[in-house]
């Protein structure tokens, strides 16, 4: 049914993604007509959320300016915040609703596509049930939206399924935080990071995907803190490394678990800390007892001493931060990998207090705000489980509605797309969300878009997986709507309206309402700004963990950010957790948990003998939705190369940009050889954020970790050849340039 | 702006080319940027290092050329060739020892780094320095530095015969024995299998 209307090189022809370049009116028209406002808000791109000033000329975005007074950033911008106002004011923008036709897509008014859209919706779930209706959100939205896209989920259709992208993205650090600590939020701020005396950085290519971070981490340096990487590759953060571990990838467990097996038989551990305040920490001790150095150095290619020396610089340091990414956290033991690292914090005393913990660094804008108010399908607002009576009682009463009208949990976000592909769920509704991009085994995931009875899409961009969408409708960008978000810290944000959203595009929570009362719901959903949602999200909020009850827009303002829980306007919000010594589970303990090692979902073998791992470059972002329509930022990596070292090159006849065919379990892609020392001999990478026939998720498999659902990214078994030609779509692209 | 230098420490850079984009928003020259960043040796190291203009006490792009384009102002900053003055002989362009100045063919006139002249006489700092995600790239007063950093800055550069002093600092490294650039000099490599680990 919702196959592409038109071949997708049309699509692209008219949607893009196109290339801009310049601002409005050129290059030097701002000397001629210079902004007339410059606004403080925030980089819309990744969960630093650095503060930035854009330059703004009636109602259009022409430049920016750094905002050096928010602490955060202090100015700094990488080049994505630089380039980012080139978003604005773009050709490629949805100015109207789209609805899809035999010949491509046709303008429509919005009562043409919302009615249509209601229609479906309403025809779908009455023929096969509630939950026949997925949602699909994003945590680029804004808490605001994010809060009441989980509202329309339960309340509007009545559906279990709603999540979000954050799935590919946070859930396995939140589901260790949650079992080790309670709550799903890193504990520390981000001044104590200089202020470590070692400071542990696993599977995080810091300075390409949390840039303004690497500032903190060399600062840490300059402090004559001790930094320690663990990585398959030598991003660049590895420059000043004191000690790089180049762990075999999917053996970091493993690697962490040595750790602690040091650590306990020197007797570095904190026992007082442990007697105190955890619980748990004998299985853990047993645990890793087999893990000594050596063993471990077989397992992961780290050496033993090495192993060491890392275990006594975090043992014996007073101070240590561990900081993680999606390195460790995209496997099927992500959740494993992530409680390794919170028992090695636990276990040397390395928690509520300044310079010392552990932190998930998080990926997307909102990744934090985003999962804390409903569109996670397991939570309610104010980081609550859904599956517990009394938080239902507590939000069904803010919402209006009896406790038992919330749908349990429903699906995550692969689980959907896997009942999507069997028949199981009919229609979807995707706001802000590229799966087709960003999902693992993109040949599924297309094949399951293929089969939808119905498919809505809300977007300022035509991405990929729009455009199998029956309707679609124009959405809003960051600067074009208020709201709130939660950086990395846990710091609430405010996200300042600098235009409004051009054409007919629509402020997206004004699409939620408009959806949500023409399914006759009028009434839950009366809201005229973002001001009165956020309102109602304090108070349904009130008394979970990510409490927010205490946050004002005001009070961010005066403050630049307010760190949750703020339970009251009077508190000024908890950039350190568990100062007091207590996590949030009800026995006040932190909890140890046991990590054992279990094979990858895709594990290597005669056949497929190479490790495949992916991951992000500086210049783009996620699914490219947005910066592969930025001029400079695809210039600088234009498209994706895969990383191979000459030891594994040199005996396949690969040298530096010959075309290579990777191929794994799923599919075959040929890109471009980058033949560097970089990476482990074993590992090829790639980077993910293009689509089709360039598309890294073309080659990843669907395996979930068992409890966050994160799928498996970084672990793939591969092998790889020199290709005799190249692709097809190198031809394309060369023929259809003008 | 008054008390504060310009410093490079090619050791923090990470390559990510922000100061390079927001170089080439600067007014004066927007959508050209007048620095660059090199990647070393790609294929051997993930080694970067940006390139602003060193502001040369005695500048050697200024004694090179015939046209007597090139000034620098009193206070210490080499500024582009004069555009009624510039011949576009590249002279400049070669002789310079950091390998700073551009030849801009379309404008006939050689255009490199003025250490933002016009955000720092406005009291900014230097668009480059400010978005610089690693501060590889810091424009802060000396005291500042010399209390956060351990490496020590030197305007003194030698080459061959010539000695040049500059307006910018480079920071040096510390002390290091050697440095070790492939994975494979830090891995364990042992004939074990994977499959036994429980």
């Amino acid at each position: 049914m919702a196959k592409p209307p038109i071949p997708i090189e049309a699509l692209t022809d008219r949607y893009g993604p196109h290339l801009n370049y310049v601002p409005p009116g050129g290059w030097r028209d701002e000397s001629r007509h210079p902004a007339d406002r410059l606004v403080k808000t925030h980089c819309c791109f990744c969960g630093q959320q650095c503060g930035i000033q854009l330059k703004v000329r009636g109602n259009q975005v022409i430049g920016f300016e750094p905002w050096e007074e928010f602490p955060f950033n202090k100015g700094m911008l990488c080049p994505k915040g630089v380039k980012r106002y080139l978003q604005a004011n773009h050709a490629d923008r949805l100015l109207d609703p789209l609805l899809r036709t035999e010949t491509g897509f046709r303008v429509a008014t919005w009562d043409e596509a919302l009615d249509f859209t209601a229609q479906r919706l309403r025809a779908i779930q009455e023929r096969h049930g509630k939950d026949a209706v997925a949602i699909f959100g994003g945590a680029s939205l804004t808490t605001e939206k994010s809060y009441l896209l989980g509202k329309f989920a339960r309340v509007a259709l009545g559906t279990r399924h709603i999540d979000y992208n954050g799935r590919l993205c946070m859930v396995s650090a939140g589901t260790a935080y949650k079992l080790a600590f309670g709550v799903d939020r890193s504990p520390i701020p981000w001044s104590d990071i200089p202020k470590a005396q070692v400071l542990l950085v696993a599977g995080s290519n810091v300075a390409e995907c949390s840039p303004i971070t690497t500032d903190y981490v060399w600062r840490c340096r300059d402090n004559g803190g001790r930094l320690i990487v663990i990585d398959p590759r030598m991003t660049p953060i590895t420059r000043n490394a004191d000690l790089y571990l180049p762990v075999r990838p999917g053996t970091d467990v493993i690697l962490l678990m040595s750790l602690l097996h040091v650590i306990l038989r020197d007797g570095l551990e904190d026992r007082a800390f442990i007697g105190n305040y955890t619980s748990g920490f004998e299985p853990v001790a047993e645990l890793v007892k087999p893990y000594d150095p050596k063993r471990a150095a077989a397992l992961t290619g780290v050496p033993p001493d090495a192993i060491e020396k890392a275990a006594h610089w975090f043992g014996e340091a007073e101070r240590a931060i561990a900081l993680h990414a999606r390195g460790i956290e995209h496997q099927s033991k992500g959740v494993e990998n992530c409680s390794a690292i919170i028992n090695l914090c636990l276990a040397t005393g390395n928690l509520g207090r300044e310079g010392a913990g552990c932190a998930m660094i998080t990926g997307q804008g909102n990744g934090q705000g985003g999962r804390e108010h409903g569109q996670k399908c397991d939570q309610l607002p104010g980081q609550r489980q859904i599956d517990d009576p009394e938080a239902r009682a507590h939000v069904a009463k803010v919402w209006g509605i009896a406790p038992e009208e919330i749908p349990q949990a429903g699906l995550t976000a692969q689980e959907i797309m896997n009942a999507i592909h069997a028949g199981e769920i009919k229609a979807l509704l995707s706001m802000c969300f590229n799966p087709l991009v960003s999902l693992p085994n993109a040949d599924f995931t297309r094949e399951a878009l293929e089969k939808l009875e119905f498919f809505g899409v809300a977007d300022f961009f035509l991405s990929e997986t729009a455009h199998h969408a029956d309707v679609v409708l124009a959405g809003s960008l960051q600067e074009e709507d208020e709201g709130v978000v939660a950086n990395v810290e846990g710091r609430v944000l405010h996200i300042q309206k600098a235009v409004d959203p051009p054409g007919n595009a629509r402020q997206d929570w004004r699409i939620y309402c408009d959806l949500a009362r023409r399914l006759g719901k009028q009434k839950f959903f009366n809201f005229e700004s973002p001001r009165e949602i956020f309102d109602e999200l304090r108070e349904a909020s009130r008394g979970g963990h990510a409490d927010y009850y205490g946050i004002t827009y005001e009070k961010i303002d005066r403050q630049l950010g307010v760190c949750w829980p703020c339970p009251t306007p009077e508190h000024p919000g908890t950039p350190r957790l568990f100062e007091d010594l207590k996590s949030f589970h009800e026995d006040g303990k932190f909890r140890f948990v046991p990590t054992p090692w279990r094979e990858s979902g895709d594990p290597v073998n005669d056949e497929f003998p190479i490790y495949l791992t992916t991951g992000r470059v500086v210049s783009q972002y996620l699914s490219g939705t947005q910066t592969r329509r930025i001029g400079a930022l695809v210039d600088q990596y234009p498209e994706p190369r895969v990383e191979i070292h000459p030891r594994l090159a040199a005996p396949h006849g690969i040298k530096d940009g010959d075309w290579v065919a990777i191929t794994t379990r799923r599919a075959e892609i040929v890109l471009r050889a980058m033949v560097v020392r970089t990476i482990r001999p074993d590992t090829v990478f790639i980077p993910y954020h293009w689509a089709g026939r360039k598309s890294a998720n073309k080659l990843t498999h669907r395996t979930l970790d068992p409890r966050s659902k994160i799928p498996e990214y970084k672990v793939s078994a591969c092998r790889i050849r020199k290709a005799e030609q190249a692709p097809e779509w190198a031809a394309d692209e060369s023929r259809r340039k003008p | 702006m008054f008390g504060y230098e310009f410093y490079v420490d090619p050791s923090r850079c990470i390559g990510c080319q922000s100061c390079v984009n927001a170089c080439a928003e600067c007014e004066t020259h927007r959508g050209t940027p007048m620095i660059h960043v090199d990647f070393l040796d790609r294929a051997n190291t993930i080694a970067t290092v940006p390139f602003v203009c060193m502001h040369c006490d005695d500048p050697t792009c200024a004694k090179v050329c015939p046209a007597d384009a090139i000034k620098k102002t009193e206070d210490g900053i080499v500024q582009s060739s004069l555009k009624p003055r510039c011949i576009a002989c590249s002279n400049c362009v070669l002789a310079c020892p950091f390998g700073i100045p551009k030849m801009m063919t379309e404008l006939e006139q050689m255009m490199k780094c003025d250490m933002c002249y016009d955000r720092t006489s406005e009291g900014k700092r230097p668009m480059c320095a400010t978005v610089c995600p690693s501060q590889a790239l810091a424009y802060v007063p000396r005291e500042q530095l010399e209390r956060m950093r351990r490496e020590k800055p030197t305007n003194v550069f030698l080459f061959g015969k010539q000695r040049v002093t500059t307006r910018v600092f480079m920071m040096l490294p510390p002390e290091l024995d050697a440095l070790a650039v492939d994975v494979v000099d830090y891995m364990w490599e042992d004939s074990h299998e994977i499959a036994s680990t429980r």
